[in-house]
């Protein structure tokens, strides 16, 4: 017989209680538990498949060595390495780091609102192309004036590309994962067009290629580190950003309004809000974002774009991963963020010493490291969903299907 | 106790992460007896009645049928042993017929086929010998609940049970219905076979079980006989102290009409017309009870007073104001308080803290937000002060809705309408699913809510309750009003108007 005690720290009758174990010790564990165990993971079955291909025990170690160094993180340690050469890394992973925080935010705050924003690729595009037509306009313009308003219209474009899908969805029920991968090819192929075409709208001056004119040096964003590639005042809005994406969930009534919509819109609905506006103002703000990434990336560092970037550029794909490892959360969003661009930066054949680490195989292990980490994450999620799924269904039997989770 | 047990269950332990649902848990069942088991939600009823079933496994414990030891690891097994369990949500497949549903699994056959005429043949033989009446022919969808539940108990027959666990049976039926279950449960006695009968309405134990074992926080608290039991002492027994069964109330005092439906009608989901010309009227400072069976159209009539739902046609005054076509928004701003049927689906927003939940109305309103900036601590503070006047507990102000129990659940539910201070509050099922002490909470709130000039609509499958409660009492029957009566009505006339047998079928 037991000698435990009854459950007196718990309300008087929680048996079935039994059924948000799980989920409280993740709770309990602040959310860090998983993305980190998952990283973790990712790493060393990195390091087996290293082990397997290049046939050297040493060789994981002294691979991700490489990678740590080549991402310039070990610039914030004094005395390692050169500090001239880990200050170039470390400009490049933050360069790389801006827009993929932005493309996180967009996922994450549609997420918050229940839905799955697929289209931050395509909402950036737009952002990017309506920054190139205001960058390279309307010269003799102050110079934050110009960058500013080059900015504001990568905003709102982006948030006019994922508003279509939100609209879409409040009036007609489109789902929202259909429309944005369309919006997505809409956007790459109307950009194709505007680069491509004869007399291409958005083309540089010379016709021959697909590529649009360099903006205009006073709507080019405030370099603030380094001299080579340097870094771009961008990353200040990035993190301002963040911000105002906390505050924004957290401390408006559009954000209370947006989370009770995500978590349950039927109550929302009982509350008196408008499901479907919420679900348009969600997507708008997402998309914003994601244009937001479009129209810095472009005047940081880009100034110009070529065509073929559209098939190489996965940054809003990017953006889902980090929004997933960083679970929605502005800080975890942060550090995501940090990490695959560290990863992504440290894995790029430039940094890489070919001695060390095949650079071949150095891409693909960043591919192979992110994909694990995205499938632990998820996997969780699918582990926590099944637990909860198990206790509704019961076993094999024929257990009842329970019209609420008694408590 | 002088004849062997024919079921022994002892020191029964089941622990879950942070929970022991059971906790040395003893029972014994009788051969031929009605054994209740008896508990508040959560007591570990279920729990206990799912290890048997071989759902769960105990951690501690030893079960012992006929004195031999056994174990139990599935349904399967718990079949084999002759158990059976009647759940409170029917395991039936809608379009086929009652016998094609109990062979399934078990079918006789012809060569490969299926043997219908002898399934047909071996369901009536049993159903004969029970006294339950089915027609082994008919489709399941076309039958009544309590026709359907019959089908579960010889379901459980046909596979052999000798012990049959019939868990929170009566839930789902009328009166009347209840009535016919108590005989065949006789009947089914009669023939020998023992009942494990789960409950928390106490009238029903006193009625039915020869023998009651209550349970509560997990552990066995007493097994005492019928006779000599009462309410008033099982009460006791379930929740640990003293409860108050009856409601105490003074005559209602009522005002001006505070709610007025004239003509309404409304579509279910299906666009079948649920609520056919509904026409009622609610003054301040009074009780109407809404009284009816499950699916009568209740749902979709509470839907539509809270703006919900599109009304096709009629007219909703809240307060003197018209709001019939607006939105749910509007409804709230005229004066419409609403206990949602379904806590948890609409009444809360589980991932929310209890302070969000509690703003859910007022969070764009000051003092909550001004010009669209929410002020969250003070939303805490606000939570903290109606979280002590409604004594909800197990969690303060950041806790999510989502740890507190089902009976805590709702006082938040109750404290959030009623703290708007409404003229008119509709309460939808507001005890459902709760247990005896939180139930007496939410029927004195409501009482207290009617003396301070409210106007009360209360719609509920519980009888008990409305006639309790209501000073007025309708009765609503496949969409429409069969009958108005007084709160001295008994318990079989509103019974029978329910199903249609009103006298005043005529009226709308």
């Amino acid at each position: 017989m037991s000698a435990v005690p009854p459950v007196q720290q718990h309300p008087p009758g929680q048996p079935e209680g039994a059924v948000s174990g799980l989920p409280a010790f993740y709770e309990r564990a602040g959310g860090l538990l998983v993305p980190i165990a998952a990283a973790l993971l990712a790493f060393v079955i990195g390091g087996l498949v290293m082990l397997v291909t290049e046939k050297s025990v040493s060789a994981p170690f002294e691979a991700y060595k490489a990678i740590f160094e080549g991402s310039g993180l070990t610039w914030f340690i004094p005395g390692v390495g050169d500090t001239a050469e880990e200050a170039r890394d470390l400009q490049q992973t933050l360069i790389v780091m801006t827009p993929l925080i932005l493309a996180a935010l967009a996922v994450a705050f549609a997420f918050r609102c229940g839905m799955f924003n697929i289209g931050g690729q395509g909402q950036y595009w737009v952002g990017l192309l309506m920054a190139i037509w205001f960058g390279t306009h309307f010269p003799g313009l102050a110079s934050p004036l110009h960058a500013g308003l080059a900015i504001v219209a990568g905003i709102l474009a982006g948030a006019v590309w994922g508003g279509i899908a939100g609209l879409l969805k409040a009036t007609t029920g489109a789902h929202e994962v259909i429309s944005t991968i369309m919006l997505n090819w809409i956007a790459i192929w109307v950009g194709t067009w505007l680069l491509e075409a004869p007399d291409g709208y958005l083309q540089g001056t010379d016709p021959s290629l697909p590529r649009s004119s360099d903006v205009l040096d006073s709507a080019k964003l405030p370099e603030i580190w380094g001299r080579l590639q340097p870094l771009h005042a961008g990353i200040f809005i990035a993190l301002f950003a963040l911000v105002v994406y906390h505050l924004l969930l957290n401390r408006t009534t559009l954000g209370y309004e947006v989370r009770a919509v995500g978590f349950n819109p039927d109550a929302a609905a009982y509350g008196g809000i408008s499901v479907k506006k919420n679900y348009f103002l969600a997507l708008a703000i997402a998309g914003a974002f994601a244009g937001l990434a479009g129209a810095i990336d472009l005047l940081g560092w880009k100034y110009r774009l070529t065509s073929t970037e559209f098939p190489a550029n996965l940054l809003g794909f990017t953006g889902i991963a980090v929004a997933l490892l960083g679970r929605n959360k502005a800080v975890g969003i942060l550090f995501a963020a940090l990490f695959f661009a560290a990863l992504d930066v440290g894995t790029s054949p430039r940094q890489l010493d070919p001695e060390v680490f095949n650079p071949e195989l150095a891409t693909n292990l960043a591919l192979i490291i992110q994909a694990l980490i995205i499938a632990f994450v998820g996997a969780e999620l699918l582990i926590l969903y099944l637990w909860r799924a198990r206790r509704r269904v019961g076993f094999s039997g024929p257990k009842r299907i329970e019209p609420e989770l008694k408590t | 106790m002088a004849p062997a047990p024919l079921l022994e269950l002892k020191g029964i332990t089941k622990r879950f992460p942070g929970v022991v649902a059971n906790d040395g848990v003893n029972f014994e069942l009788a051969k031929g007896e009605v054994h209740a088991l008896l508990g508040e939600n959560g007591a570990g009823k279920s729990t206990l009645m799912n290890i048997l079933y071989g759902l769960y496994h105990p951690d501690e414990g030893e079960m012992r049928l006929g004195g031999k030891p056994i174990t139990i690891s599935s349904p399967r097994e718990a079949i084999d042993h002759g158990i059976g369990m009647v759940h409170q949500h029917f395991m039936l497949i809608p379009v086929m017929t009652v016998a094609e549903n109990i062979v399934l699994a078990m079918e006789p056959r012809k060569g490969p086929f299926l043997d219908i005429d002898e399934a047909e043949e071996r369901v009536r033989e049993i159903s004969e010998r029970f006294g339950l009446a089915v027609r082994p022919d008919a489709r399941i969808e076309s039958i009544s609940v309590g026709m359907q539940q019959r089908v579960e108990i010889l379901k459980a027959l046909y596979r052999g049970a000798e012990i049959l666990i019939l868990d929170e049976p009566t839930a789902v039926l009328t009166p009347q219905e209840a009535d016919e279950l108590f005989e065949i449960i006789r009947s089914l006695q009669g023939e020998g076979k023992s009942i494990i009968f789960i409950t928390h309405k106490l009238g029903e134990v006193l009625q039915i079980a020869d023998r009651i074992t209550v349970l509560r926080r997990g552990k066995t608290i007493e097994t005492v006989p019928r006779k000599g039991a009462t309410e008033e002492g099982l009460a006791r027994l379930m929740v640990g102290r003293e409860v108050l069964l009856r409601v105490d109330k003074k005559p209602a005092e009522p005002g001006k009409s505070a709610l007025r439906v004239e003509n309404l009608a409304v579509f279910d989901e299906r666009g079948l017309e649920a609520v056919r010309g509904v026409s009622f009227d609610v003054k301040a400072g009074e009780i109407v009870g809404v009284a009816g069976v499950d699916g009568n159209g209740q749902t979709e009539l509470v839907e539509a007073l809270a703006g919900l739902r599109k009304v096709a046609n009629g007219r909703i005054d809240v307060a003197g104001e018209d709001v019939t076509g607006s939105g749910c928004r509007e409804c709230l701003d005229a004066g419409l308080g609403h206990i949602p049927e379904d806590r948890q689906r609409r009444g809360l927003i589980l991932d929310f803290s209890l302070a969000e939940n509690l703003a859910l109305h007022n969070y764009r309103l000051e003092p909550d937000s001004k010009w669209g900036w929410l002020y969250p601590k003070r939303l805490v503070a606000r939570a903290r002060g109606l979280l002590s006047e409604f004594d909800v507990r197990g969690g303060g102000p950041q806790t999510h809705a989502s740890s507190l129990s089902g009976g805590n659940q709702q006082k938040v539910v109750v404290a959030r309408e009623v703290s708007r201070n409404p003229s008119v509050l509709v309460a939808a099922q507001p005890t459902r699913g709760l247990d005896v002490g939180a139930i007496e909470f939410v029927h004195r709130r409501l009482v207290q809510e009617r003396d301070e000039g409210r106007a009360i609509l209360l719609v509920s499958f519980e009888l008990d309750e409305i006639l309790s409660l209501s000073d007025r009492i309708l009765v609503i029957y496949e969409g429409r009003i069969v009958g108005e009566y007084g709160p001295d009505v008994s318990e079989e006339e509103l019974g029978i108007a329910m199903l249609g047998g009103g006298k005043e079928e005529a009226a709308a």
